[in-house]
This record gives structure tokens, sequence and C-alpha cells, in this order.
């Protein structure tokens, strides 16, 4: 067995920032303890809110790159090796922006507070152990939508079933 | 019903949570609500476990303590239906890490999901598994997605993939088992499914070099057909980024080529034409098209050379470079410092767009492009480069003047032509960004200003100029003090006056004030003080009219609270005061510093990259050697008269024999003063000594007492040949102890010492001394090799002070085999025995491959009494 290539591993942790540092969404692909995930939060969000405007998508950070992009009030952050490729992560970050804009509606920060399970559950269907499954929105959005539409399943039967008990025992 | 859980719903507490004003308020809402979850935990209440787990969640992202939760993720999983599961794996993945022990006990429950019937239960766990699994996980639950690899549903197969390769990040040797089947999606028509294929044999061949070449063979032509394919397919709106086909997956084919194109010829030519295509028709005006652009390149730079095409891909990196896009600028300078290796000449055609980078106003570009400029420094070029960086020094954000100036020191001492460019670009530095240097940086320069005696007072004078400039740069203030203590005779007097200098004129008194501004200034701190203490008690004896004022100057130190200024200005006082017959030759200028010494200990204390630099700062040209020899000898007061008391080897060993033989009785009388208290056993074993000096003079029995080294055999001689000596000593001894015997032994028991020790050599002295001969050591010097190189030529010279004589037998061997040793045996007499500690100056020459390395060294930690 040897090491041919250092070959990145993928996408470290997902981190969604609004620009008043307050945390919409954080996941963590590689192991860090519960007290460093809050440490990294606080160093990045200090650094990349305090980036200008114009400058690149792009911060060195601890020997990693944090891909960054803002959309609206959010910063969508992404945490890769030095070897990974930095512009097809924003392509990620896009596509991610567009699957949840599909399914919101014009998303806004306030579906994704109210709503942030959702937000967690595309991105799970996006990416697994920091790579990436799907490169279709349409698939996404079906996945989730028959998804969704167990869960309603559920939903109905559950209250049936005690509208039925609750017949019963009247 | 518990009152509390069915109280709020998760948008109520969210709103209740963003109503709140304060942290305080926040705090509140959050006590309240953990509190009815863990009661409703408590009750084991399953109507609204889901709910009071979404609320967990929302609580942990506010960054709030919400481990006890943990149980209920389990719980949820566990249960039967979809919507629990489904927020029960959302939990786990976010509340628990891969560590916690908590985890183990998900292993069964992920067993049954990924066995299940409803395929979207699979998806759950299969993405769990994929996000959190550990080792452990990995070997228990591997077969299970082996088999869902070939699940009829090709989003099952996705996410087996992707877990797959999860595991064998985790555990490499379960790779074998990913290989036919990660083979087999290789054929696959579905997006999702080929990318993560893809990936997934990337990731294999990545551990495992049989798997390399199974890919190699076996799949290279049908991964270039899939590229050609999805590279020329029609517009297809599921796909479609910025007008190009799945850029996604495009990355994902090339970086596999990649893979499998490196360090095989056969298989990169397989693959230049689509590279070519790719690289050529690809569109670069939306970000989706460089980045496939970007990995074209890495994956043409990568595999087995082809002209054309990387031609082709520096082509692509200076657009790249000049794109006004500042993302692409910096993806640019990231893949020119890999291309370096490749093709060194077509970087440094764009250096001077590079350098224009280094003044980029964003921070990750700057810092990017300063680390490539480093890299393409080389001899013919550092002299304007240099100059650049360091006008841009000047200008520079705070931010990034410490790495700037880093990196200057670093060019600058390993590509100086000469010295007198080196000592004036690190002037620069210093005064530019003297607070952002490190020690060793400043260490090095003042150890070249000591091997350049003809710049010596060009430095002094540049370094006091500088100093009513840049008062505040404390590493600048630092050299600037030890020169001008070293080298004030030659500051005040314009001595070695260059032509392209400007005359100044300098009294002793104005040397002195620089100085005290700077120990009164409040940015110095304890290690400039005491570096200006010193630099005053020199020009104190450089500078006779002066002392008063010096002396007053450090007396004022004498109350200071930090111990080491306070002891350095009682003692200094006292020298300038009580000590003026010894203060000249005490405060003497310093012995050139030895670059050798110095770069070697360097290199062994810092990483590789710098420890080049450290080396290659010896490869200054100039005459060291020679200037280093002669102020080396003044420390020892041999100098007084002109031939070493003793350097001899081999050939004349026996006339030097006879030599200590003759000298002792002249030595003898000095001892006789000291028989007062410690001496006195010294003395008394003294008196023992005529004898074994009078069976010396037969040559053959003192050499071999040398030989045998054993204490106790020489003690029989001594005993054997002159019995009454030891009786009176004892009746002597009787006094003093018990037994006087042991008192004997540990007479010629001394300590052995690392006389000498550099990064390639070490030396080790061994004593021993002869019985009823107190002034005459034995040392045996052991000689070892640090190195993997053989010492060929090796010669250890020797050099003593009046007071003693050295005889020097031959060492058991001229070469020194790698990490080997040699031995050599000497004998020392000491005349001033118990009243002078022996001092040796020594020299060691010897050849590496041919090549003469020089290393010297004063020996002073003899132990005491010898």
């Amino acid at each position: 067995m040897t090491c041919l290539i250092m070959l990145a591993s993928g996408i470290h942790f997902v981190l969604l920032v609004s620009r008043q540092g307050k945390v919409r969404l954080t996941k963590w692909y590689s192991p860090y303890a519960q007290k460093e995930r809050s440490k990294v939060i606080r160093e990045l969000s200090g650094v990349i809110l305090n980036r200008g405007p114009k400058l690149c998508n792009f911060v060195e950070w601890r020997g990693y790159k944090v891909v960054y992009k803002r959309y609206a009030s959010l910063y969508f952050c992404m945490c890769i090796d030095q070897e990974d490729n930095e512009l097809e992560v924003l392509e990620i970050i896009h596509h991610y922006v567009e699957i949840l804009d599909r399914y919101f509606g014009s998303v806004c920060e306030l579906d994704l507070i109210f709503n942030f399970h959702k937000a967690y559950y595309i991105l799970d269907e996006l990416l697994i152990a920091g790579e990436l499954q799907e490169s279709s929105k349409k698939t996404v959005a079906r996945i989730i939508s028959a998804q969704d539409q167990l869960v309603e399943v559920a939903k109905e039967e559950a209250s049936s079933i005690s509208n039925i008990i609750a017949q019963a025992t009247k | 019903m518990n009152p509390f859980s069915s109280g709020t719903r998760l948008s109520d507490m969210i709103r209740a949570i963003r109503a709140s004003k304060t942290a305080a308020e926040e705090r509140a809402v959050v006590r309240k609500e953990c509190a009815a979850i863990r009661a409703s935990i408590n009750e084991n209440d399953q109507d609204y476990r889901h709910r009071d787990l979404a609320k967990l969640m929302f609580i942990h992202m506010l960054g709030y303590p919400t481990h006890f939760g943990q149980m209920e993720c389990l719980k949820l999983i566990a249960s039967p239906g979809f919507p629990e599961k489904r927020i029960g794996y959302l939990g786990l993945m976010l509340l628990l890490d891969e560590r916690q022990e908590v985890l183990m006990l998900v292993t069964n429950s992920l067993k049954q999901d990924l066995n299940h019937t409803n395929q979207y239960i699979v998806g759950l766990a299969l993405c769990a598994l994929g996000n959190i699994c550990s080792a452990e996980m990995a070997r228990d639950l591997a077969p299970e997605v082996e088999r869902l690899l070939q699940f009829r549903d090709p989003n099952i197969r996705k996410k087996a993939a992707l877990c797959a390769i999860r595991i064998i990040r985790k555990v490499p040797d379960l790779s074998e088992n990913f290989i036919n089947p990660g083979a087999a999606l290789l054929k696959e028509k579905h997006h999702g499914v080929l990318i993560t294929g893809v990936h997934l044999c990337t990731e294999i061949c990545n551990v495992s070099s049989e798997a390399l070449e199974y890919f190699r063979k076996k799949c290279t032509e049908g991964l270039v057909k899939t590229l050609r394919d999805i590279a020329n397919s029609p517009y297809s709106p599921e796909y479609d980024v910025a007008g190009i086909m799945d850029p996604f997956l495009h990355i994902r084919l090339l970086r596999l080529l990649r893979v499998l194109g490196q360090g095989d010829a056969d298989a990169s030519d397989c693959m230049n034409d689509i590279l070519a295509q790719v690289a050529s028709k690809t569109e670069s005006n939306k970000n989706a098209g460089n980045a496939i652009l970007y990995e074209c390149v890495q994956t043409i730079m990568s595999i087995e050379e082809n002209g054309g095409l990387r031609v082709l891909a520096i082509n692509i990196l200076g657009k790249f470079l000049s794109n006004r896009d500042n993302n692409i600028r910096y993806v640019a300078l990231n893949m020119l410092m890999r291309a370096l290796t490749v093709d060194s000449q077509a970087v440094q055609r764009h250096r001077a767009t590079i350098l224009e980078c280094v003044k980029d106003s964003d921070a990750s570009i700057q810092k990017r492009a300063l680390e490539l400029i480093y890299l393409l420094v080389n001899e013919n070029n550092v002299k304007p480069l240099a100059k650049e960086l360091i006008e841009y020094l000047e200008v520079s954000e705070q931010d990034f003047k410490g790495d700037l100036a880093a990196k200057i020191c670093s060019i600058v001492e390993k590509f100086a032509p000469e010295k007198i460019w080196y000592i004036d670009q690190m002037l620069k530095v210093l005064s530019e960004a003297g607070t952002y240097v490190k020690e060793d940086v400043w260490h090095a320069l003042i150890v070249v200003i000591t091997n350049a005696p003809h710049l010596h007072g060009y430095t002094v004078r540049a370094l006091y100029r500088a100093l009513h400039t840049s008062c505040e740069q404390e590493t600048l203030v630092r050299v600037a003090i030890w020169c001008i203590g070293e080298y004030a005779d030659l500051l005040v007097n314009n001595s070695g006056m260059l032509d392209l200098e400007d005359p100044i004129t300098v009294t002793e008194s104005d040397a002195v004030d620089v100085i005290e501004i700077a120990i009164k200034h409040h940015t110095s701190d304890v290690t400039t003080k005491a570096m200006a203490l010193i630099a005053l008690l020199k020009i104190s004896s450089r500078f006779p009219s002066c002392s008063e004022r010096v002396k007053s100057i450090i007396g004022q130190n004498k109350g200071s609270f930090v111990l080491e200024l306070q002891q350095r200005s009682m003692e200094f006082s006292s020298v300038i005061q009580k000590h003026q017959n010894i203060r000249s030759t005490l405060l003497e200028r310093m012995p050139v510093l030895d670059e050798a010494t110095f770069s070697g200990r360097r290199a062994g204390s810092l990483p590789p990259s710098v420890s080049n630099s450290g080396k290659s700062s010896l490869s200054i040209p100039n005459g060291v050697a020679k200037a280093a020899a002669a102020p080396l000898v003044d420390l020892l007061d041999l100098s007084s008269d002109d031939t070493p008391a003793s350097t001899s080897s081999g050939d004349n060993f026996l006339q030097d024999l006879l030599g200590v033989d003759i000298t002792q009785p002249s030595a003898r009388p000095g001892m006789q003063p000291s028989q007062a208290g410690a001496d006195i056993l010294l003395d008394l074993l003294s008196i023992g000594t005529p004898s074994p000096v009078q069976n010396g003079s037969t040559n053959g029995d003192l050499l071999s007492m040398q030989d045998s080294n054993d204490p106790i055999a020489s003690m029989d001689t001594i005993a054997s040949t002159s019995p009454t000596a030891p009786s009176s000593m004892m009746d002597l001894l009787d006094g003093f102890s018990p037994t006087p015997p042991k008192n004997e032994d540990k007479g010629p028991a001394y300590p052995s010492i690392v006389a000498f020790e550099s990064s390639s050599l070490k030396i080790e002295f061994n004593f021993t001394k002869q019985p009823g001969n107190p002034q005459t050591t034995d040392i045996v010097a052991n000689f070892t090799n640090l190195s993997p190189n053989v010492y060929t030529d090796f010669l250890f010279q020797a050099a003593v002070p009046k007071f003693l004589q050295l005889h020097l037998d031959p060492a058991s061997s001229n070469s020194l085999p790698a990490n080997g040793s040699i031995k050599q045996t000497m004998r020392v007499t000491n005349s001033q025995q118990g009243k002078k500690p022996i001092v040796m100056r020594m020299r060691v020459g010897y050849k590496i491959n041919g090549k003469d390395v020089l290393e010297e060294g004063q020996i002073n930690n003899f132990p005491r009494g010898l």
C-alpha cells in the first residue's frame, strides 16, 4: 500500500453565518470536538465578516482554505484542503443556494431560521462525507419532496388514528 | 401530560428567542425550554420527542450545551416511523461527533436500517454513516455498504459510494472490497452515481497501488470516452451550469484521469486529446468553466510530459493571472506554485505580474503571491526583487509586515552575492519592520558582521544613523547596541571608511548618548536593556573619558526589579570601580563568531525550509577562516610568546614525555605556598609524586601505566616502588577521615565531559589521574561522527596556556566512519594544579567527500581540580 498523491479529503465543514455573526447552520464532516467547533466558528466568522466586498472568496486559515460566498445577509462557508479546487467549491455553494431557493421559493434568512431542519435535509441530499453526491437540482428536489410526502402521510395517519381512538372512547 | 412539553411549538420557541433583547433574556428563554425538554425526557414522552429534539438542535446551534438530548436521538432512530428516524438521524449528526461513545450504541440500528425495505430509510442510514462513521463502525458495516452499491435505485447507489469513501478513509485496508463494485459504477449513466463512483475509484487508487494498476488497465479508455461524451453533449437543462454540461462531473473525471496518468506514459498518452479539447474549448467567462480549466491544468501538469499540452496549460494560467476576477488570480498563483517544479522558466516569465500581486489589496492574494515570489528568487534576480519587496515593506499593511519581513530576510540570506549588500538589506528590513524580525535572523546578522572585519566600521556607522530614524524597532536597536559596544572606536574615529560612505562626526559622548536613550526607552525590553548594559561597560573601557558617565548610567539600574538587570548593574559597576587593572583585558572585542557552529545549531533547531537559508549564509564568500584564527588566540593568554605551549603529535612524543619530567621539578616550588585548607589533601598527595616521576625516567614504565589506564593497577606500581609514600600519607590523613583508602580511590575519578559538540561532531573527554602525580591528567578523547558522511584526514589539534603542558598521542585512526567514533589519548600537566583549571583551545580538521571542514572551539568545562 502506498500513498501516491496527496488527495484532498473533501469538505471539512459547512458553516452558515449571518452578517451579525449568528450561526444558521453547521455541518462537520471531519471530527472536531464540540469545544473546538465553537472556537472555529468564532475565529472564522471574525475573519470572514470583516473582509471587504471586492476581495476574493478564499481565506487561508490554519493550513486550510475556507471558500465563502455571501448571499444577501448570509455567508455560506466551506472549509477545504490546500489542494482542493476552490472554484468548484464556489459552484457547490451556489448549487446548494439554488436548491434552497427552489424549495422555499426565493429563500431568505428567516426561512432558514424557522425551517433550519429542512436546510439540513437538503444539504444531506447534496453532500455526504464532505463530497458531492448529486449535480442535478431536480433530482435533489424530487427526493426531498418524496420524503416530505412520507412525513405528511405519517402525520395524517397519526391524526386519523387518534380521531378513531377519540371517537371510540367517547 | 407534562404541562411544559405541551406548551411551545418549535416556531414559538424560535420566535421567543429572537424576540429577546439581551443575551440574559435569551439565556432565560433557553433555560426554560431546556427545563421543559428535560422534564419531557424524564417522562419518556413519545408524542413530543421529535419536537423536543428539533428544539434542542436549534439551541445547540446557539452554542448552549445539549448533551442530555443525545439518548433521545437514539430512541428516535430506533422507532419504526420515517419522520421519527429522519429527525433522529439529523440530531445524531448534529449533536454528536464520531468520538463519542454513545455512537457505539447506534451501530445496530444503522445495520437494521441499511437493510430496511423503505429505500428512504436506507438513505437516511447511509447518510448518517457517511457523515459520522468511525473506524469500528466502518469495519462492522462495510459489507452492508458493499451490497448497497448494487441497489436498484440509483439514489441509494450514489449514497453507498460516498459511504464507501468514508469507510476507506477510516480503514484503508477495506478498499479491496470496493474495487469491483467501484469499477462497475464507472459505466453508469446516472450523473449522481457516476460522480460518486468516479470519486470512489479515485479514493481507492489513492490507498492501493494494486487497485491503481487495475483501474489504469481496465478503465482509462472508458473514462476518456465518458469525459468526451460529457464535453460534447448537447444542452441539457438538468445539468447545465452557465452553459456548461455538469462541471462537477467534468472535474471528478479529470481528477481520476490525473491519478491514472501520473507516472504512466501509456495512460497519459491515451488522455492527451481529450485534455487538449477540454483545455481549449471550455468557456472561460464563467466560474464553472474556469473551475474545469483549473482542474484540467492540474491534470496536465501531473501526468507524463507532453510539451504541447504543457504550453497550453501555462498559457491558461497566464490568462488567469491577468484576469480581473480576484478568485481567478488567486487560483492562478496557487497553480503557478505547483507548476514551478514542472517548468520554472515559464513561471519566471510572469514574475512582474506576480510581484504586482504581492501589492494587491487582498490579503489572500498577497500571501499566495509572496510565497510564489519567494520560490522564484535566485542568484540572478535577488537584487531587483529584494529591492522591490523592501520598498513595498515601507508601505505595506501592519498585518502583512511580519510575513513579508521574514521572507525578505530569508531570500537576502540565501542569495546575497556579497556581505556588504546583505548587511545593507538587513539594516533596511530592521529599520522598517524590526519588530517583526525573529531572534535567529538578527543573531545571524551579528554573526555575519563579526566575520566581515573590513565592514565593521561601515556597519557600526550605518547602524548609528539608522538608530536615529527608527529607534522604535526593537531588533534594530539590539543589533546597533551590540555593534556600538564592540566597535565604538571605529564609530568615533571613522576608521575603515568605505568610498561610498558619507563621513559623520560622532563624539565619544554621542555614542554613549544613543545607548542611554535605548536603555531608557519605554519600548526596550529586558534583553535590549541587558545588551545595552554590556555595551556601556565595553564603551567604558574603550573611552576612559566617558567612564564616569557610564558608571552613573549603569548605576541607575542597581534598583531594577528585574534580577538580570540588577545583577549586571551591580557587577559592572564594581568592574568599573574596583577592577581597573583587568578591565581592558576583560572587555576586549568579542572573538569572531563561528558561522559554521551557528548555522549548524540553527539548522538543528529549525524547520527545513529555514535551515536551508541558514546553511547557505555560510556560502557568503569572504576570507572568513583567516580572520577567524587570529582573534581567537587572543582570548587565551598564549599570544604573549609566539610558540604555542604544545601542539605535538606522534613523532616527538618521547621528547615531550621527557619534557614533562624536566619541567615538573621547576613547577613544584610554585605549589609550596598553597598549603592551606582545601588544598591540603592535594598537597599531601603531591608528596607521593617524586617516586612515580623517578620511575618515569624510564620511558617504558610510564607508557605501560598509560596503556593500562587502570588506577588500581597504577596504584600497585606506586605501592611497590615506594612503599613509604602511601603509609606516610595515611598517617597524615588519619586526622581527616577514618577510611583513607577510599579517599585515594576517589582522587582519580573525575566525571567525563562533552568537550565539544556541533551538529556533525561530538568530542567527549574521559579523565584518569595518575595517583601520586596530581598535576598530570590522562585524557582519552572520544570523537563521534554524528553525520552520515565519512570523515577522512581527521586531525585534532589543541593548544593550552603556558602553565599547562600538553602531549598528544596519535589517534586510533585518521578516518571517522559515518556515526562511528575514534579515540585519541593525551596527557596534560598542570603546573598550577589546584589554582588554575585546565583550559584548552581546540581545532578539528577533516574532509567530507574531499571538502575541507574546520571546527574550532574552546573547552573550559574541565572538572575542577584537574
